[in-house]
């Protein structure tokens, strides 16, 4: 095996030019698992990202009101200040990933990279819309964030590609994410969501209900229609139907985490409840 | 890289010799550099027996490619102490009775140690969702808790 521990993006490239087999290392919180437990063959070689300075480095650009967040920041770094008050959302979703060391080595990049179904990144990332950057021998490309996630742990990241970054816009409104498992730390998602709201939008995208995270367009357009956007209010109905569309939109399936009834079921309870955090506004009656 | 690297751990170079470079931080540690403080119980970053600071930041040490982590400090509970003496934390754990079996012990020293140098006064929400990496099985974490909040205190009134 070849380690490879280059320090800057045009270093990282030429190490998969000249392997073109070999495998990224992020935080390693997925790649190591699955080498210790053997649960697939060793690469061959294996290049990590984590000395790369440009990929731990976030801007903001002012004018178009949008952050870029590189794909090498770690969890611990989201779920604080200030980035947990540019993307609170994200913040939120940071402190539900495995436990401290899991978030003090976990990358957001990773998130992506691995892109489970489950993870805790995804569904935030989706319902605000980011563009995934990403850089290879052929230059850079953009792509959204719904069309990067192509299936179970499969993405649209083409061979000796790396992510760069993940750019968001800040949104005025408001942006929450809720989380269901077995118990409060340490556990990966029976079934997660995110709701945002920038003007009279409501997005909303859950995960670990379908082969990727996925928007709700029926359940977005019914609350946005159905919400007061000056009183800043929806009928608890309308929430209730937004959810009960989410549920319809996902197709989760059985398997040793949870149920595919219970997962529906607790999507339609975290959109709902999401919804109503959203708009707590009095409903004119 | 070649086979043979160099780890940087407790304050001095190590090197490690004709290894599987596929090898993670915890196995280098254990059964090649005979540091024994780190434990290896799930293989998979969920217990946190194995945590060790790397970088300055607690990680769970089976999940770091140990060839990756050339040039880094890394500290294990052997390296917290003064020789022979225990740091107040370790202290801690033996006088509130903190430790039964003691194989998660090593972890969650180093776990404390992180949390009571960022936090201060840490509340016991605080002090259980910072250890919340960290598996015992025997204590059913109350012991533990009051180890930690006996530090923050006797820290607190030696300022």
């Amino acid at each position: 095996m070849t380690v490879i521990v280059p320090t800057s993006i045009p270093e990282a490239l030429s190490a998969f030019g000249e392997h073109p087999e070999a495998v990224a290392l992020a935080g390693g919180t997925d790649l190591l698992v699955e080498i210790n437990e053997g649960h697939r063959q060793a690469p061959s070689t294996i290049v990590a990202l984590d000395r790369v300075s440009d990929l731990t480095t976030w801007t903001i650009d002012q004018r178009a009101h949008r952050l870029r967040i590189g794909a090498g920041i770690r969890w611990a770094e989201i779920e604080r200040p200030p980035l947990a008050e540019l993307v609170p959302a994200l913040a939120q979703a940071a402190r539900t990933v495995g436990s401290p060391q899991i978030r003090n080595a976990g990358t957001v990049g990773g998130n992506l990279a691995t892109c489970s179904p489950a993870g805790d990144g995804l569904p935030v990332l989706s319902a605000l819309g980011a563009t995934v950057h990403v850089v290879g021998a052929a230059g850079r490309r953009a792509l959204p964030i719904d069309d990067f996630m192509v299936g179970v742990k499969r993405t649209a990241l083409g061979s000796g590609e790396l992510i760069e970054a993940v750019e968001v816009p800040l949104v005025e409104g408001f942006q929450g994410f809720s989380k269901v498992g077995v118990r409060n730390a340490m556990v990966i998602a029976a079934a997660n969501a995110c709701v945002v709201t920038d003007g009279t939008d409501v997005r909303i995208a859950v995960g670990s209900v379908a082969p990727t995270v996925i928007r709700c367009g029926e359940a977005e357009r019914v609350a946005s229609d159905a919400a007061d956007w000056n009183a800043r209010s929806i009928d608890p109905a309308d929430a209730r139907r937004s959810g009960e569309l989410a549920a319809a939109a996902s197709r989760p399936i059985d398997d040793h985490r949870s149920t595919a009834v219970y997962r529906r079921h607790a999507v339609a309870v975290m959109v709902e409840r999401l919804l109503l955090r959203a708009l707590p506004g009095t409903v004119a009656s | 890289m070649s086979e043979h690297y160099t780890l940087h751990v407790n304050g001095a170079d190590h090197e490690v010799r004709d290894a599987w470079l596929g090898e993670n931080l915890l196995y280098v540690l254990r059964e090649r550099l005979g540091f024994l403080a780190a434990k290896g119980a799930c293989e998979q970053g969920e217990c946190g027996s194995c945590s060790v600071l790397l970088d300055g930041r607690l990680v769970c040490s089976c999940l770091v490619l140990a060839a990756s982590a050339v040039g880094q400090p890394i500290v294990t509970v052997e390296g917290l102490g003064d020789g022979d003496r225990l740091t107040d934390v370790q202290q801690a754990f033996v006088d509130a009775g903190a430790v039964q079996c003691g194989f998660c012990t090593p972890g969650l020293i180093m776990a404390a140690h992180d949390l009571l140098d960022r936090h201060a006064e840490p509340s016991e929400m605080q002090i259980r969702e910072e250890l919340s990496g960290n598996v015992c099985r025997c204590t059913g974490y109350g012991r533990i808790i009051d180890a930690v909040q006996r530090v923050a205190v006797a820290r607190r009134s030696a300022l």
